[in-house]
């Protein structure tokens, strides 16, 4: 395997293990934004630069904010008293370390007969367009309605409350 | 440069997958749980897409294209998680999942 | 011997590339041009950083800088001077890493932009498919590092800076990205050097810039607001304004990290009018088509020279805008034009060639502009004009 996947899949790997661990909320945040770089960087060696770009510019560029400003709006860079895990955190360890073995035993066990790399498959910006209004315009439909809803929702949610209202 | 085989990137997939399970379900913190399901988003990405580069026809773009269908629901829903986040901690004065675990408001 | 003159320093590269053995050469040709970018713009900045002063204080009705050279022109020598030799204070109780990192993010991130802007004939670093979507990709990450500045400091004033340039940024990068649009939709293509080939004819002289056409002008116009929005420039300097915030953000760097901060503005001053240039005034192409012999790497240096010189005289006329006016600005006008300039351009495409399309685009424009500011402003009760003058 190529040094790059190497270093690239490492950064991810520590990016996601710091998103979890630290102690406080906003560096989380941050390490969280170093994962997403780093699978974005995955997805461009996979030959697929929309999606990379689209990760950066989607991940890192508004969902990643959002979350520092959700932390900011909720007071979360206080560290609690008592500790930042929950206490069945045992529990949770074990049914992710079991999810794990179960998934990389079924990828090894397959290993010898995954298919190999072919020819980089030669995808323009072109293609993907005639293909979102071609083949795939009622799921590009169906998600201009899901965000536009969720765009509303979200409003509502967070919006404050009329004083004396209901 | 030797070819990176499908199995390297699946591997990376689980684990980035496990990582985010484990920190939804041991951290106390709600924006923290909210993370960990954009990292699990994240590794079901990477599986697309590496499945639609090593795939058959890669040429129909079926695994780009539901990679990106999947990144702006993701966008959506974290909006929507992270407004229902600071609503409740404007009702209950905390984010703590550990104090926020009855259904009486 | 013209065509030599425009194309002279792809022919240097590739001379100074040739003494390297084949394999190599690809690299090392990227190797020179990401060196001759990274020298070239900090040195445009030096020279703004003066333009700058003296352009303002002459509109201000004073001598800008004028002790350290003929004119003043070797005050950046000074001024760089001054920022090397500081002291770097660090806050104690301020997060050390983040501290650091910032700076080094936002000029990381700000000269990846340069990656893809067509800077003359042959001239673009990458040809990238998706060269749009990678330089906004690249503008996005710029915002965390403003907001990881503002958190780090530990300062209230810092703090609101951040958040307030953060929410500013966000609501002009939908701008931004929806008037780049427009000429995505008249090209057909995300790739720049496209955009810049398909303006790049002429008809009676005149060229086929998109700013001529009446969707590229509203988009043009849209597009300069957005991008003085986008770098924190004047009128829309609300979060590091001298006067309002102390200096926002970047209060509490001192030293090398504030000439860092300092220069990844104007860097980005000079990416984001570069990406204009090239969407809307036609890149590297001639004005008039008697003029093409002028070398192509001059026009487009020539227009990111004049845009510097507009966003200057627009810092020294106007006046700040409150943070509501400018949210609200963004909302409520500036998003409603840019979709109805999308309806507008699919329209042109669609009437096809002749005079009726012209009719009908500028009348839609017009209309809509006159009718959103009409709306606008029927709800403000603006008294009479009164002045005093200082006698």
């Amino acid at each position: 395997m190529g040094i790059a996947f190497y270093i690239i899949s490492a950064l991810t790997v520590c990016g996601g293990l710091a998103a979890v661990l630290l102690k406080n909320t906003v560096h989380c945040a941050l390490a969280l934004t170093v994962a997403f770089a780093g699978l974005a960087l995955l997805f461009l060696r996979l030959d697929a630069q929309f999606a990379g770009f689209a990760q950066i510019l989607v991940y890192i560029g508004a969902v990643a904010i959002l979350v520092v400003f959700a932390i900011l709006l909720t007071r979360g860079s206080d560290t609690p008293k008592d500790g930042v895990f929950s206490k069945t955190w045992l529990a949770g360890l074990a049914i992710a370390a079991a999810v794990f073995s179960v998934l990389g035993w079924a990828v090894l066990q397959a290993a010898p007969w995954l298919p190999h790399e072919t020819v980089a498959p030669n995808v323009t910006v072109n293609q993907i367009g005639e293909a979102l209004m071609g083949r795939y315009v009622l799921p590009l439909e169906i998600v201009a309605v899901l965000l536009t809803a969720a765009l509303v929702g979200a409003v509502i949610v967070a919006m404050h409350e009329k004083e004396g209202a209901k | 440069m030797i070819a990176t085989p499908l199995a390297g990137y699946l591997l990376v997939a689980a684990l980035v997958f496990a990582i985010g399970l484990a920190g939804a379900l041991t951290r106390r913190n709600a924006i923290l749980v909210l993370i960990g399901i954009e990292l699990m988003l994240n590794a079901a990405n990477l599986n697309l897409i590496a499945f639609w580069r090593y795939g058959p026809h890669p040429e129909a773009m079926t695994g780009m294209m539901f990679a990106i269908f999947s990144i702006a629901v993701a966008a959506a829903e974290a909006a929507v998680g992270l407004g229902l986040v600071i609503s409740i901690y404007r009702h209950a004065k905390t984010t703590d999942l550990d104090q926020i675990n009855r259904m009486k408001g | 011997m013209i065509d030599r003159l425009d194309q002279i320093f792809v022919l240097l590269k590739h001379w100074l590339v040739g003494y390297l053995p084949g394999e190599w050469q690809a690299a090392a040709g990227v190797v020179v041009s990401v060196v001759v970018i990274i020298g070239l713009y900090p040195a445009l900045f030096a020279l703004t950083t003066v333009l700058e002063r003296k352009g303002v204080g002459r509109i201000q009705n004073r001598l800008g800088p004028n002790r350290v050279g003929p004119y003043g022109i070797l005050q950046p020598m000074a001024d760089g001077i001054k920022s090397l030799t500081k002291e770097d204070i660090v806050p104690r109780s301020a997060d050390a890493v983040v501290h650091f990192l910032a700076p080094i993010v936002l000029v990381v991130t700000v000269f990846m932009g340069f990656a893809v802007l067509p800077m003359g004939r042959n001239m673009v670093l990458v040809d990238m498919d998706a060269g749009l979507l990678f330089y906004f990709a690249m503008g996005a990450s710029t915002e965390l590092s403003v907001f990881m500045a503002g958190w780090s400091s530990r300062n209230k004033y810092s703090l609101l800076g951040a958040m307030r340039a953060v929410a500013q940024m966000i609501s002009y990068e939908v701008a931004l990205l929806l008037s780049s649009v427009v000429v995505v939709m008249a090209t057909g293509s995300l790739s720049l050097v496209k955009i810049v080939e398909a303006q790049n004819h002429y008809t009676w002289g005149l060229p086929h810039w998109y700013i001529f056409t009446p969707w590229g002008l509203a988009g043009f116009l849209m597009y300069a607001i957005a991008a003085t929005a986008e770098t924190n420039r004047s009128p829309f300097d609300l979060p590091e304004g001298e006067s309002e915030l102390v200096a926002g953000y970047h209060t509490e760097y001192s030293g090398f990290k504030f000439a860092l901060f300092f220069l990844g503005e104007y860097v980005a001053m000079f990416s984001i009018s570069g990406l204009g240039s090239t969407l809307f005034l036609g890149g590297w192409s001639a004005p008039l088509a008697f003029l093409t012999w002028v070398p192509s790497w001059i026009w487009f240096f020539g227009k990111l020279l004049v845009s510097m010189c507009v966003f200057i005289w627009l810092r020294g006329t106007l006046p700040r805008l409150r943070q509501d006016q400018l949210m609200n600005f963004a909302w409520k006008f500036v998003l409603p034009m840019c979709l109805l300039n999308l309806f507008v351009v699919a329209l042109w495409r669609f009437i096809g060639d002749g005079w009726l399309r012209w009719l009908v685009c500028s009348a839609i424009l017009v209309l809509a502009y006159v009718g959103i500011g009409w709306e606008g402003m029927s709800r403000k009760r603006l008294g009479a004009r009164s002045y005093r003058y200082a006698d």
